[in-house]
């Protein structure tokens, strides 16, 4: 399905003045049908990843592979019209577009308001009340959010990636969040990429890859990754457990 | 085959005010400097000016839910004129009013109408006036509008003015006068599109004079081409009263927008807000529109779509 082979990726730094190393020889490969959760510390690189895949950002070096094509040179419509498809962190406003003309978009046609309800329905959104919202500022963050994700449900994309779809999205709508992508697993036949820190999504996934300083870690099932995440996880409470005792 | 004038005439009309056919009710139909078809209904009285050009629009007090149609087309090249329209507009009436002026210029003459439009509307009178303007055709003669409106509100009174253009108009500067008396309210809408060479000024200046009086101006505008636009919006408080003017534009290509808030106030419980806001596609809108498969051009076209929706 997808595979980043050897990805580099550097930008200038004002502080080091010199070029800083987000990526570092990344490789990757997600399967079809894949339910990957991409995890590891803030700053590490997921989301450059994430936004690489869809062609918003472009490697220094390497090649992505998508069915076997090297997308590496295609633009975010060619990729985006060959099956992939991405959720934004930050959920974009647009004054004048209505959240019905967002999942019309996104789903490439026409849309019955009934189509377009489901969408909204499975995304926790009570759909008579937010079809003909302005997708502006009069929505909260959690909602945008929310839409973000009905957006990508309608896209039914053969690869879709969602960059911290729990960033910004409230307890409640967290329990629903893992349904949602519970539900996209059954009724999509595609692969699954999520950028994520939370415990309960990884619980969900199929593999399960940590990234930190720009490198890919470990990757493996989620059987086999989850104890060690735990411990880790652990380790860290510990040490800082530690270092408030020794102050 | 033509229903109303003829078919040139009939597209540009069904452009400017929607109609298919011949209005029912009361209605003026102005093709290239004449009045060609007029009706008046039991509540409104459309009667043609002596002294110049133009009609009086009287809306006798009480009349509900009827709607004018007071549309214009210029299709010959080179006609050129000014017209006065006086709306009378009766106590406790509640009208829409459905102006528009569209220009079909083949030629190489200049071609422009300038409307002056007065509104008076009596105590808790309540009127709609949509406008849209357009210009079309192979020549290159400049198609030019000018219009002038002033409103007066008395007591009470609601007027919301939807003014509209958005293709064809190679040059247009309108302006827009109000006073209103207490508890009276103004609610304007302007959405424009310029391209090409085009200009485009506008120039609101509303007094609310009256006590609890409010007016809300919203102009959201697109810059494209090397075309330039100017808005002006003076507002001043001259009792307890609420203003709010708001310019949102977008600029693309070697566009030219400058927008000049002026609020005053001129008494103490004066509440006034001006807001503009002017700046290309923010990027990250055309790359989600891109990422859901639309190509840059189609993203920046249903971004301006919905802009000035």
């Amino acid at each position: 399905m997808l595979e980043l082979k050897d990805i580099c990726y550097e930008v200038y730094d004002e502080v080091l003045d010199g070029d800083k190393e987000i990526l570092n020889h990344v490789n990757l490969t997600v399967k079809d049908n894949d339910f990957m959760v991409i995890t590891g510390p803030n700053g590490g690189g997921k989301s450059t990843i994430a936004k690489m895949i869809m062609g918003i950002i472009q490697p220094t070096k390497g090649k992505i592979l998508f069915n076997g094509e090297d997308i590496t040179n295609l633009s975010i419509t060619e990729r985006a019209k060959l099956g992939i498809g991405f959720a934004f962190q930050q959920p974009v406003r647009f004054k004048g577009l209505f959240v019905f003309d967002l999942l019309k978009f996104a789903a490439g046609r026409e849309l019955s308001v009934d189509e377009a309800c489901v969408y909204l329905s499975e995304v926790g959104l009570c759909a008579k009340d937010y079809v003909d919202r302005e997708v502006n500022g009069s929505l909260s963050g959690g909602e945008l959010k929310r839409i973000e994700i009905a957006m990508l449900m309608a896209r039914k994309s053969s690869l879709s990636v969602f960059d911290e779809p729990e960033a910004g999205i409230d307890l409640w709508s967290f329990k629903n969040l893992v349904e949602v992508f519970q539900n996209l697993r059954k009724e999509t036949s595609g692969s699954i990429l999520i950028i994520s820190h939370q415990e309960r999504i990884l619980e969900i996934a199929d593999t399960i890859a940590i990234i930190s300083n720009g490198e890919i870690r470990e990757v493996g099932s989620r059987d086999e990754m989850l104890p060690k995440l735990m411990e880790d996880s652990m380790e860290c409470t510990c040490l800082k457990r530690r270092g408030e005792k020794h102050e | 085959m033509s229903n109303i004038i003829d078919q040139v005439a009939d597209k540009v009309l069904e452009i400017v005010s929607g109609l298919k056919e011949t209005p029912k009710g009361a209605f003026n139909i102005r093709v290239n400097g004449k009045g060609v078809k007029k009706s008046s209904s039991k509540n409104i009285q459309i009667v043609s000016k002596k002294d110049k050009e133009g009609i009086d629009i009287i809306v006798a007090p009480g009349t509900k839910g009827e709607t004018v149609h007071i549309p214009v087309v210029l299709d010959h090249s080179g006609t050129q004129e000014l017209v006065y329209n006086d709306f009378y507009i009766g106590e406790g009436s509640d009208v829409l009013i459905v102006a528009g002026c569209g220009i079909h210029n083949d030629g190489s003459h200049l071609t422009q109408h300038d409307g002056i439009h007065s509104f008076y509307l009596d105590e808790n009178a309540s009127v709609k006036y949509v406008e849209k303007h357009y210009g079309e055709g192979t020549g290159d003669g400049k198609n030019v509008l000018n219009p002038i409106t002033n409103v007066h509100l008395k007591k009470g009174a609601f007027m919301e003015l939807e003014t509209v253009q958005i293709e064809g108009v190679d040059s247009t500067d309108r302006e827009t006068n109000a006073t209103l008396a207490e508890d009276s309210k103004l609610v304007v809408k302007e959405k424009l599109l310029t391209n090409g060479k085009q200009e485009a000024i506008t120039r609101f200046n509303v007094d609310l004079d009256g006590e609890n009086s409010s007016a809300n101006v919203m102009s959201r505008s697109v810059a494209k081409g090397d075309s330039k636009q100017y808005f002006y919006s003076v507002i001043n408080g001259n009792n307890k009263c609420a203003g709010h003017s708001e310019c949102d534009a977008i600029i693309m290509d070697n566009g030219f927008v400058k927008a000049v808030p002026d609020v005053t106030a001129n008494h103490v419980d004066a509440s006034l807000i001006h807001e503009a806001a002017i700046g290309k596609i923010a990027g990250e809108q055309l790359i989600k529109l891109e990422s859901l498969g639309l190509s840059e051009e189609e993203a920046e076209a249903r971004i301006v779509e919905g802009f000035l929706r």
